[in-house]
């Protein structure tokens, strides 16, 4: 077992043996990968040491204090949160040496190529279809909301192998290169001005078999880590008071007392008590955790956060009366990372509409709380036993 | 802020909630408190005898020099969220929190002991409805004696000293035999209110009034979320139960999605509650930023709370509506408890000047 101790002199053995003032990034990012301080959660060899996942915070804040260069892990958010603890669950030894090394440095960039314009909240209804020749699956189908997909390298790909079967049955998970022919990646301009992610065409791409992540037809079992993980990422972030999307408004209101209304002092103050009591109930779950007892408050997280996030970047375009009527900049650009709380009043309305769509609709997780938490009788299903191709579409 | 919050319960905490739970599953049965709210007895004296003589508890904020437990308000909360649940009429929260933070501001050794053994109960004579900043309805002081009446007084029926304040700012320890008691009809059944009447009753001045009312209102403020989030744990377990098992429409009506998604949004709010609650309870044991932290609590709980048990009521339908079914008593007690010590708005009024969100 590897304790708090043994991880600090092992974070400072690699700050003795590669000083962060005179070693390039990358070769730093990659002896700490080899030195197993990366995920010290995970296995040894694969950037781990098999330790306690609470403990990371300790060999963090070693190398936070001795300005060692971090792996960016905003700008590879999907990598790390989806893409890697899929791959070290399903994938095989020879995956899971090949992937994890430049998916943690960043040097390999991850999409995910899940959701299709038919396929949103009904995920398994997929229709991207992969067929066996030879030693490859040759595919062909679109996907959409794709972030990061022209920055990627690398995507998880949810395909449609067996459409004789039921839809969560006829599901096979894939590994797909980017860069190979027969991928075509569009911009998909939203309602900020901004493509921040994109429309991906896949025609005749040639998947080798050793890129498949898991059995024939278990892809969709394969996808619930995928997914569990994306959700699972927000708890933990440690936030201070004034921390999220009210820090902004409160300022503006402290700065300019020709702004405020006894409505909107009314609505302020209500909004920042509810995000001071998600902030502790964030606070909470991540000691939970930490405590070895994770409890069901995570699944409810994500909707408090897009909700409040939508009413306080609301409240701040009105607060700002004349100057709500205008907007920052609507230029096309392609965002490398999405700042909810960067830019201006206006961007932060718009962006955070999108906040109780992505990752599952607010209206999915209240489904999912209400039947995995409080053990409600889950919706009735008319597709379970039915082959996907006879699905009405 | 220097040091995050302990926001989870230790095991100690839990072993006590468990023999808090037990004691009240025995004996403090829903359909029994309904009986007792209609009799001439309103509070369960034998109840308190167990909770204060049997297991310590009256005496958990007051130190072992006194006979007290020496525990902090981290234990309090614990054992408000089982009286919460329970809607227990036992005068815990007005002697045994109100009182008793009123007397250790006093150090008054005396009167602390004998509350902290249970067999007296104290009562701080200031309105239910009083929150910690607004300005108190004092006594008259005349020839050394107390002239005046006072309304709104929770649980004076049961008291057997008051704690009043005088028009000299002082606080009296007064005997409840030297005053005229008077129950008023209360809309929560199970902390009754009552008029105090003082026609030249002699007290003992045991301190400063201002001081001691404000540290035991700022207490009662933070752990009364505690109390709520019992109330509202308890009507959300109990409405989901409920509606597994209600069948319309040959189908449990907990699975019609419009009733699902309406109380996994009430387990929304009662999560943050109680993030927000033992927030408060960790702010009144450390003394760091309490002020603020209170305020919040209050401002979150009670509107959760009076959510809860009226949403409690609608989905339970025409049984919700019934003498014999008791969310009616969770229903009273959270409106109450809505008002008691400062009402959400006054708490988010009082939090705009302590968080510079100043009013226009």
């Amino acid at each position: 077992m590897t304790d708090a101790e043994e991880l600090r002199s092992r974070t400072r053995e690699l700050l003795a043996a590669h000083p962060p003032a005179t070693t390039d990034r990358l070769d730093f990012l990659r002896a700490r990968f080899d030195a197993g301080l990366a995920w010290v959660h995970y296995p040894q060899g694969l950037g781990g040491l098999g330790a306690p996942r609470a403990l990371q915070a300790v060999v963090d804040a070693e190398l936070e204090a001795a300005d060692a260069p971090d792996n960016d892990p905003r700008r590879i958010g999907i990598g790390l949160g989806m893409a890697a603890p899929t791959v070290l669950r399903y994938g095989t030894e020879e995956q899971k040496r090949r992937y994890l090394r430049p998916l943690w440095t960043g040097e390999e960039v991850w999409c995910q190529l899940f959701s299709e314009p038919g396929a949103g909240s009904d995920l398994a209804a997929l229709g991207t279809r992969a067929v066996r020749e030879g030693e490859d699956w040759v595919v062909n189908g679109q996907k959409v909301w794709t972030s990061s997909a022209h920055l990627a390298r690398w995507a998880i790909l949810i395909a449609r192998t067996d459409p004789d079967v039921p839809k969560h049955q006829g599901i096979t998970y894939f590994i797909c290169d980017m860069t190979d022919p027969g991928v075509e990646v569009r911009p998909l301009r939203q309602i900020t001005g901004e493509a921040e992610f994109n429309e991906v065409f896949l025609t005749g791409v040639r998947i080798p078999d050793s890129r498949r992540l898991g059995e024939v037809g278990d892809g969709w079992r394969v996808a619930q880590t995928t997914l569990n993980n994306e959700r699972v990422a927000i708890g933990g972030m440690r936030l201070p008071r004034e921390g999220g999307m009210i820090g902004p408004v409160a300022k503006t209101w402290r700065e300019r007392p020709e702004l405020r209304t006894h409505d909107l002092h009314q609505r302020l103050l209500k909004l920042w008590v509810e995000a001071e009591v998600s902030r502790l109930t964030a606070e909470r779950l991540r000691q939970q955790l930490v405590a070895g007892q994770p409890g069901p408050e995570g699944a409810g997280m994500k909707l408090a956060f897009a909700r409040l996030n939508q009413e306080i970047s609301g409240l701040e375009v009105e607060l700002r009366g004349e100057e709500g009527l205008l907007y920052d900049d609507w230029t096309m650009r392609r965002p490398e990372l999405v700042d909810f709380t960067g830019r201006d009043a206006g961007y932060r309305y718009l962006r955070s509409k999108g906040n109780s769509i992505e990752g599952g609709t607010s209206e999915i997780l209240l489904n999912i709380v209400a039947e995995r938490v409080l053990g409600l009788p889950a919706e009735p299903r008319t597709d379970k036993d039915v082959a996907w191709k006879d699905l009405a579409r | 802020m220097s040091t995050q919050p302990d926001l989870l319960y230790s095991e100690e905490e839990e072993a006590l909630r468990a023999a808090v739970r037990d004691l009240l599953t025995d004996h403090c049965a829903p359909a029994d408190v309904i009986v007792r709210t209609e009799s001439d007895a309103p509070h369960d004296l034998a109840l308190w005898k167990s909770l204060a003589e049997g297991m310590g508890l009256a005496g958990l904020l007051v130190p072992e020099a006194q006979g007290g437990q020496g525990a902090t308000h981290r234990e309090v909360a614990v054992v408000l969220e089982e009286l919460g649940r329970a809607v227990a009429p036992v005068p815990y929260l007005t002697s045994a929190v109100v009182a008793t933070e009123a007397l250790l501001a006093c150090a008054d050794e005396e009167l602390l002991t004998r509350l902290a053994s249970g067999r007296t109960i104290g009562v701080l004579a200031v309105g239910l409805h009083t929150a910690p900043g607004a300005a108190l309805k004092p006594v008259r002081l005349e020839d050394g004696a107390l002239h005046g009446e006072l309304t709104g007084i929770a649980d004076a029926a049961a008291a057997d000293v008051l704690l009043v304040p005088a028009d000299d700012g002082g606080l009296y320890a007064v005997a409840a035999g030297a005053v005229t008691i008077t129950e008023q009809v209360s809309l929560d059944l199970t902390r009754p209110l009552a008029t105090v009447t003082l026609d030249g009753a002699t007290g003992r001045r045991i301190g400063d009034a201002e001081p001691a009312v404000r540290r035991a209102l700022r207490a009662a403020v933070g752990l009364l979320a505690s109390e709520q989030l019992g109330v509202a744990e308890w009507v959300l377990t109990e409405t989901v139960r409920y509606l597994k098992e209600r069948k319309q429409f040959n189908r449990p009506v907990g699975g019609f999605q419009a009733l699902k998604h309406r109380l996994a949004q009430l387990w929304l709010e009662v999560v943050n509650l109680r993030a927000a609650a033992r927030d408060a309870a960790d702010a009144l044991a450390s003394g760091e930023d309490a002020d603020v932290r209170v305020a919040v609590a209050q401002a979150y709980a009670a509107p959760v709370a009076v959510h809860a048990a009226e949403e409690a009521l609608q989905l339970h339908a025409g049984i919700g509506m019934t003498w014999e079914h008791p969310i009616h008593l969770h229903l009273k007690r959270a409106k109450a408890d809505s008002i008691a010590f400062g009402t959400a708005g006054a708490h988010r009024e009082a939090l705009a000047g302590l968080v510079d969100l100043q009013a226009p």
